[in-house]
């Protein structure tokens, strides 16, 4: 099986350079038949990724303890599910599912585009075969998933294997992985569309229109991906907190800021024809920060927890890097005629600079990411010295940031395009600013003494205040004209530009996601060793270790604390936070058990057995307003979806061209977004 | 005259942002050291805060109360005599990969005797799993006596 599987690899190596040869002489010559031939030839590769996948999974989920990989990461007891997942828990099957991605992804782009595009289509494919084929070298020499234990060490087959890392036989783990990867592999499709119509000189925003979905929808599968590894964090690793800027976080965070960045921008070439080189150059490095992520974490050359160890993978990647990269600031710079802005900033009160601003803070935020991350590497090849920068670096450049962007998140949609007048700005903002510093006052007065803690709660307000003056504006507008009820009226005028409204509903998200994140100033935590049936205290609550139980599964032993948990005297709930040790591997897990509600968090972890008293050592933490970060998540989740719905009316967006200097422009009516 | 304006408010922007990040930078700098690195650093190495990498010593893991002390050696025993005590006092749970024989990086200050005191742990497994016969009690094997600080 596993030599079927390694031919699959092989052969799918070998077609993918063909893809690639056959697209590119195909589109110099302009000859049809290797146009097709290289078309056919990613379906090829698919089937034959497909196949080897299909002996890995196999292998892990039959047991096949003679393949290194499988020993490696499954064992009898593990649940199938995480047996299955099993294919990304380690290096070698992840970097193959990273392949199997890439080549679904090959096959949706080449089918979904075969009748279009003819010119550009063949540079698609080449660009896209180019990273196929770079991952397959990994694959087949580097890391290959089929290595036998027979070879080179006599030992033919195992009994039982090691199982996969216990912190990773969660769901979220089994799902993140997959989420991360649509995302970031998925960025192929827009970046290949953009190269392929600057190769091609193609006038116009064609691949824009395009890949807008697809940009949109791979932002999504990023959104889901690190929100789910925020979750996972928060209550796998019982570390007490949901982000750390530990490197591989950030890796996974740098292509989502670019990607935020370009969601952003792409409005204003195809709006105004704006931004062109620029919305190339974040593509460009929203596609390279996400091979750059796979990188981080798979080659370990940053310090990390998450990192798989030290290989030599990461010179295969940053000769690949650098090769591609070099290519595209070259062909960048080659093409800048083709991409001239056809208007021009006029105003610092508009749309447009609203925009360049929200860009200008995203890549100031991920530059200063990325320097952090690489601060060791950096400091090192400078000064000899290895000096590194932790979460109060990040968190002190990062959160003026964020704050920032939250304020042009409420005066962004609402400020027109091309300039803004003193009027239209009072008649938008004033009540929410009113609000804002209401709120603020009021929380201030009532004991709240951290600035950016009241910042960004008024910000909040005041962003929430704008988007709801949209809707209930527009709403107002069709209950009238068309008489229906508020409830239609809302879905109506949503369906109308479901693009705009989708849009505010993900800035909704992103609000109510921050007045979670602004909780964090106020967390609270205690490590506490207490005996059996002894009372313990954290803010308002009252605990008490009434148990603490044991027992195993065929997988882990598990021990247990009973904590019974009251407050001013009346029992509430029952938290019992565990721990395990895995049988298969010897490795300790912990299941933290938490106390959800909105306002706050009760987050125990049974860190040991006590020496006094059969008691336990408790960590016990609050974390006020965490489970609005989750709710945010839900609601951007339901935006996204919105902006992909089709909206009802096409809008047609004129370019305002601009012909002398229109110094008494009539004051636009609300910019259709 | 508008495009003064425009440079004028991004230099702005841009200039806070390198103020800040530069803040932030010196307020939370710490120094990658090997273990003999930072025994032999003497009086000098007081007051600067160090992440010291190495192996955690078998058996050398002991709680006391919510307190955790522990040895480390060079990396694979490089420099064999090198010992560094290193006692942890933070509130964050130590990770589960944190035991006998993993590699553990402990982030602190040097003390005027020669320790180490921790406030932030990490760890990553060894790299070889060692099946130890016998009962295994979750809560007791001295080595895991606390929690994930870390992601694997």
């Amino acid at each position: 099986m596993e030599n079927l599987g390694s031919l699959a690899l092989l052969l799918a190596f070998c077609v993918s350079i063909f893809a690639l040869v056959c697209s590119v002489t195909g589109a110099l010559r302009k000859n049809l038949y290797l146009i097709a031939a290289g078309q056919r030839a990613v379906y090829v590769v698919w089937a034959l990724i497909t196949t080897a996948s299909g002996i890995l999974v196999y292998g892990l989920v039959s047991g096949d303890y003679r393949m290194m990989y499988v020993a490696t990461h499954a064992n009898k007891a593990m649940p199938w599910v995480y047996k299955i997942s099993a294919w990304w828990g380690g290096q070698e099957g992840s970097l193959l599912f990273w392949s199997w991605i890439l080549s679904c992804y090959g096959v949706a782009v080449v089918f979904t585009n075969r009748k279009q595009f003819k010119t550009m289509m063949p540079w698609v494919v080449g660009i896209m075969s180019f990273t196929q084929t770079f991952f397959l070298v990994l694959n087949n020499f580097v890391v290959p998933p089929f290595t036998v234990w027979a070879i080179g060490r006599g030992i033919i087959t195992l009994p039982d294997g090691q199982g996969l890392n216990p912190l990773l036989q969660t769901p979220s783990m089994a799902i993140h992985p997959p989420m991360l990867y649509l995302g970031y592999v998925g960025f192929i499709a827009p970046f290949a569309f953009a190269i392929g119509s600057l190769i091609n000189k193609q006038p116009g925003d064609e691949w824009i229109h395009t890949t807008r979905r697809w940009t949109l929808i791979t932002w999504l599968f990023q959104t889901i991906g690190v929100t789910l590894g925020m979750g996972w964090a928060y209550y796998v690793l019982g570390w007490g907190g949901y982000w750390v800027w530990d490197p591989v976080e950030n890796a996974s965070v740098l292509p989502w800021i670019t990607a935020t960045a370009f969601l952003h921008s792409v409005m204003m070439q195809e709006k105004k024809g704006m931004m062109k080189v620029w919305n190339m150059v974040l593509v460009s490095a929203t596609f390279f920060l996400c091979i750059f992520g796979t990188m981080l974490t798979r080659s370990g050359i940053v310090q990390s927890v998450h990192a798989f160890g030290i290989s030599s993978i990461g010179n295969y990647f940053a000769v690949f890097l650098a090769i591609s990269i070099a290519a595209t600031v070259w062909l960048i710079l080659d093409r800048l005629d083709f991409l001239k802005s056809e208007s021009q900033l006029e105003s610092v009160v508009s749309r447009e600079s609203t925009f360049l601003f929200n860009n200008l803070l995203l890549l100031a935020s991920c530059f200063a990411v990325l320097w952090g991350t690489l601060f060791p590497i950096i400091s090192e090849a400078i000064g000899g010295e290895k000096i590194g920068v932790d979460a109060p670096f990040f968190n002190r450049v990062n959160v003026p940031i964020g704050l920032f962007l939250l304020f042009l998140t409420g005066v962004g949609p609402l400020v027109a395009w091309r300039r803004s007048s003193i009027e239209s700005l009072k008649k938008n903002f004033l009540w929410p600013t009113v609000g804002m510093f209401v709120l603020m006052i009021v929380l201030f007065g009532a004991g709240m003494r951290s600035l950016y803690a009241l910042m960004s709660f008024g910000l909040c307000l005041f962003v929430t205040m704008t988007i709801f003056s949209e809707f209930i504006k527009g709403t107002l507008v069709i209950m009238q004209k068309e008489s229906m009820n508020v409830v239609r009226a809302v879905v109506e005028l949503t369906h109308r530009n479901t693009r705009r409204y989708g849009g505010y509903l993900v800035h909704m998200g992103v609000v109510v996601m921050f007045i979670g994140f602004t909780g964090a100033a106020f967390n609270q935590d205690a490590v506490i060793e207490a005996a059996l049936g002894e009372t313990f205290h954290l803010g308002r609550y009252d605990m008490k270790i009434t148990e603490v139980k044991d027992g195993e599964t065929e997988n882990y032993a598990w021990m247990k604390a009973v904590v019974d948990v009251s407050v001013g005297g009346e029992h509430i709930d029952t938290l019992s936070p565990e721990r395990r040790v895995y049988k298969s591997s010897r490795q300790p897990g912990s299941n933290v058990d938490i106390r959800r509600r909105l306002n706050e968090d009760l987050f125990l972890n049974f860190a040991a057995m006590s020496q006094k008293g059969n008691g336990a050592v408790i960590q016990a933490y609050i974390f006020p307003l965490v489970s609005w970060i989750w709710v945010g998540f839900w609601v951007v989740l339901f935006g996204t979806l919105v902006c992909l719905v089709p909206a009802k009316i096409k809008y047609s967006y004129a370019r305002t061209e601009v012909i002398g200097t229109a110094t008494n422009v009539p004051r636009e009516a609300h910019a259709k977004t | 005259m508008k495009n003064l304006k425009f440079g004028v408010i991004i230099a702005v922007v841009v200039a806070t942002i390198a103020w800040l990040a530069f803040d932030g930078a010196t307020a939370s700098t710490a120094y990658y050291k090997n273990v003999s690195e930072v025994n032999k650093m003497g009086d000098r190495a007081l007051g600067k805060r160090f992440k010291v990498g190495g192996d955690v010593v078998k058996g050398s893991i002991k709680r006391n109360g919510t307190e955790v002390s522990f040895q480390i050696v060079e990396l694979n025993n490089a420099n064999p005599g090198q010992v560094l005590k290193v006692t942890y006092t933070g509130n964050d749970p130590l990770p589960d990969t944190f035991r006998d024989g993993a590699q553990a990086l402990a982030d602190g200050r040097m003390n005027a005797d020669g320790t180490f005191t921790a406030n932030h742990v990490q760890a990553k497994c060894a790299s070889k799993y060692e099946a130890k016969p016998g009962q295994i009690k979750p809560g007791t094997d001295p080595s895991h006596t606390s929690k994930p600080t870390s992601r694997s």
